[in-house]
């Protein structure tokens, strides 16, 4: 009678535990993507504001059309990029393309003071660090979810809640981990 | 936060336990105390107040510092300063709180709301006029940690715990003014010939406390600054870990420090929510026991040292 109470104790913890471990996983799943999304909202943000910005700066930097257009061709690689390494990739390029081209408005003083080009730069300035939190918050979630889909003895359970490691977002080119000083 | 419940229920059913002790070895027939009334009655009221300071006691402090929302801002520093909320509010996987603005020329934050879906984020004036961007994300970042970290329900709780026990502690002293010569008359006609154990123990109890009812508001509002000191280091840490920018921070608390003045809007029950200190005679400067004790806040100087010990490691 003992024997078999201690059994079915064991048993109902084994049973709680699975289940509590199971459901762990897949709420980080969720948070997962949910952070992805995060992103997703902001690069979408950025992508919006771009063309804002190319107008606005349009007329008074007529000669440095180049700048402008790598811009513009950087935005529409961004925008249908697809996947966490392509998009990565691509949102990495625009970032340094947005760099120089406000690298160059220091040039023009009538630009640097314009209070529309101000604000433009505030939103994009905020909007980059919108990316780069988001992206924070994917990572940590990522590495939380796969270390603990990983790791003994939540391992056991990962097959059943169908855990496959999730994705970095990381940095590839050496030339994206210099940032690009940005002084208006 | 263990010794601030177990405080509560010793004012509240102290009460009852002396006066059961007392009443234990009477004849029967007379009178037993075993019904824990005075407990009941003082937890049903620190109920009643804790309830209303988790209904109320965000916008009871928005107001009282003379806070107003941020729903349209209007200036380039309110712009940036609704970025950088918004940019903390992802960084913590929060949704992103209400936005107030509090019109005091002296730099200083402050967080408050039960939890992250009803939050709200303060700063003065005087803090968007004097930080740099990273600074103003630093201290912004904060506030985040404390409304991740759930420290605004704690804090909001405790201030209605405390004000709970304020309100406990005037009511039996005026009732003790009013009964005493009855009480005593009683027992001396309970315990004439009868010298128990228990009701000797029992006497000593209840002297205890009363002598608790007396000094419980010094009491429970140290115990809510020990609470309060903690987690400060936490949201400290919490905020740098937002950032990635310890730095930012220590430098934004340095300018805080540097500008001795108080924060007139923020009255004294909302301190402990502030990040720093804001009243004139800054007693979180003093290290030591005197500063353990009587501070809502950690000693500055350490704060930042911490701080910067984080960025020297990040390096």
């Amino acid at each position: 009678m003992l024997t078999l109470g201690i059994l079915l104790a064991i048993v109902v913890v084994l049973v709680l535990w699975v289940v509590g471990a199971y459901n762990g996983l897949i709420s980080l799943k969720n948070q997962v993507l949910n952070a992805w999304k995060q992103i997703d909202v902001q690069l979408k943000r950025r992508h919006d504001l771009i063309p804002n910005l190319v107008n606005t700066v349009k007329g008074a930097m007529n000669f440095e059309k180049g700048t402008l257009d790598a811009v513009i061709s950087a935005r529409a690689k961004a925008v249908s990029a697809t996947g966490v390494k392509e998009t990565a990739r691509a949102e990495g390029e625009l970032t340094q393309a947005l760099g120089r081209l406000f690298a160059l408005t220091e040039a023009y003083p009538d630009l640097k003071s314009n209070a529309n080009i101000m604000a433009l730069q505030e939103e994009l300035t905020s909007t980059e660090n919108k990316v780069g939190f988001a992206r924070q918050l994917y990572n940590d979630t990522a590495t939380q979810y796969n270390t603990r889909q990983a790791t003994f003895p939540t391992m056991l359970v990962a097959g059943l809640a169908k855990a496959t490691p999730a994705e970095l977002w990381e940095i590839e080119d050496a030339a994206e981990r210099s940032v690009p000083v940005v002084n208006l | 936060m263990a010794g601030f419940i177990l405080f509560f229920a010793w004012v509240g059913f102290g009460g009852d336990l002396a006066i059961g002790m007392l009443t234990a070895d009477n004849p029967p027939g007379s009178y037993h105390h075993w019904f824990p009334f005075i407990g009941i009655v003082t937890s049903l009221v620190a109920a009643g107040v804790c309830w209303s300071a988790w209904r109320n006691g965000a916008k009871r402090v928005l107001w009282a510092a003379g806070a107003w929302e941020i729903i349209e801002p209007a200036t380039p520093e309110q712009r940036q300063y609704v970025n950088v909320v918004e940019e903390m509010a992802i960084a913590a996987g929060v949704p992103r709180p209400r936005i107030w603005l509090v019109p005091d020329d002296d730099p200083n934050a402050f967080a408050t709301g039960r939890d992250p879906e009803t939050a709200s984020i303060a700063v003065t004036q005087g803090l968007l006029e004097r930080l740099s961007r990273d600074e103003l994300q630093g201290v912004v970042a904060h506030e985040m940690a404390h409304v991740r970290n759930f420290d605004t329900r704690l804090m909001t709780l405790l201030a209605g715990m405390v004000g709970a026990i304020l309100l406990v502690s005037d009511g039996a002293r005026v009732i003790l003014r009013g009964g005493g010569r009855m009480g005593s008359g009683g027992r001396a006609g309970g315990g004439g010939g009868k010298k128990g154990g228990a009701g000797a123990l029992g006497l000593v109890v209840l002297v205890l406390w009363l002598l608790t009812l007396v000094i419980a508001p010094v009491i429970s509002r140290l115990l809510a600054m020990a609470v309060s000191r903690k987690r400060e280091y936490l949201a400290d840490a919490t905020g740098a870990q937002l950032t990635r920018n310890p730095a930012a921070l220590a430098a934004a608390l340095e300018k805080l420090e540097g500008h001795g003045g108080a924060t007139r809007a923020i009255t004294k029950g909302a301190a402990h929510l502030c990040i720093v200190d804001p009243s004139e005679r800054k007693i979180s400067d003093v290290e030591g026991f005197l500063g353990d004790v009587f501070a809502s806040h950690p000693p500055m100087r350490e704060r930042i040292a911490r701080l910067k010990g984080m960025a020297y490691s990040a390096e």
